[in-house]
């Protein structure tokens, strides 16, 4: 009874506070003038297709480096704490596999990583960008993982393709600075045509680093998961 | 118009599978109900014309998270029973 009346009271509450936010909540026409900016300047400046990578990768790029090291940092805490109990690396009985599943899973899964290719090379074109399509090759190994279950993923490899990617995506940063307009300016390599894959500058291979970085640490997190399954 | 009313089966159904995961006597079930949220609200960001979050709502939230979840949900059975 007091619970359900805490409950009550902590929904009124939420419910004030949000009746105040939207009570007089216009929404406006015009954009904001920083928008606007970017709207009307960004094909010019970035020529990128998409203006949501404009945004993300050039004029709001060292967010997106935040973003990256979070989740390098995530990755790194799971990888951590999962590694410590995981000492005896116990066998585990695998329930049989069904055939759909393992059928399915050959069948898709080149698929699969080919589209989460796709997005991460066509960010400045079409929808999607490095997370996104970083998030696709993980969902990919995942189902690899479903299909066997006592598939060994290389933590080497995957080590390697991160590190790489994250120097380079750095890399490519400073590079602006020196030969381009500043921290990861994409002007660092010509514009090109507006809307053909060889545009807007450096982001293109900026994202490729970003997507490769991005698949790497979620199946970091996966296959690290995958493996303290194993424990007794 | 006819988007106004997508829009609206929409929130009640995420609304209603939220509640009916909170809800759930099996933990399985509860996990896949907030899968379904999370897909639904990809597609409500696809009609809000943002497909770059709905990709990555997609991708993450109703894909690799639910996975995570099953994961976690294995392990604590393990060491529970």
């Amino acid at each position: 009874m007091v619970k359900n009346l805490h409950i009550l009271l902590v929904l009124i509450g939420l419910g004030a506070i949000f009746y105040a936010l939207t009570s007089d909540f216009e929404s406006s026409d015009a954009l904001s003038p920083v928008a606007e900016r970017y709207a009307t300047q960004g094909p010019d400046e970035v020529g990128a297709a998409n203006l949501v990578t404009a945004v993300v990768v050039t004029y709001r790029g060292l967010d997106t480096l935040g973003e990256v090291t979070i989740l390098f940092l995530s990755a790194a805490i799971v990888a951590f704490f999962l590694k410590v109990t995981n000492g005896n690396g116990g066998k585990r009985n695998f329930r049989p596999v069904s055939e759909i599943l393992q059928t399915a899973a050959k069948v898709l899964t080149p698929a699969i990583f080919l589209l989460g290719i796709y997005v991460f090379i066509n960010g400045h074109l079409t929808p999607g960008g490095g997370f996104q399509g970083g998030a696709i090759v993980a969902s990919g190994l995942v189902l690899m993982l479903l299909a066997r279950p006592d598939m060994k993923i290389s933590h080497t490899v995957i080590h390697v393709v991160e590190s790489i990617s994250g120097f380079a995506f750095v890399f490519i940063g400073i590079l602006g600075i020196f030969y381009a307009g500043g921290f990861l300016d994409n002007s660092l390599i010509s514009l090109g045509t507006f809307g053909t894959l060889l545009s807007a500058g450096a982001i293109p291979i900026i994202y490729i680093f970003v997507g490769l970085k991005v698949g790497a640490e979620l199946s970091n997190i996966v296959g690290h998961l995958q493996e303290s399954q194993n424990e007794a | 118009m006819i988007l106004k009313i997508i829009a609206i089966i929409l929130g009640v159904l995420i609304i209603g599978l939220a509640v009916y995961a909170l809800h759930a006597k099996k933990l399985t079930v509860a996990i896949l109900g907030a899968g379904a949220v999370s897909l639904l609200a990809s597609v409500m960001y696809l009609l809000l014309a943002a497909p770059d979050v709905a990709m990555t709502e997609a991708a993450i939230g109703s894909g690799l998270s639910t996975i995570i979840f099953f994961y976690v949900l294995n392990k604590i059975r393990k060491q529970n029973g």
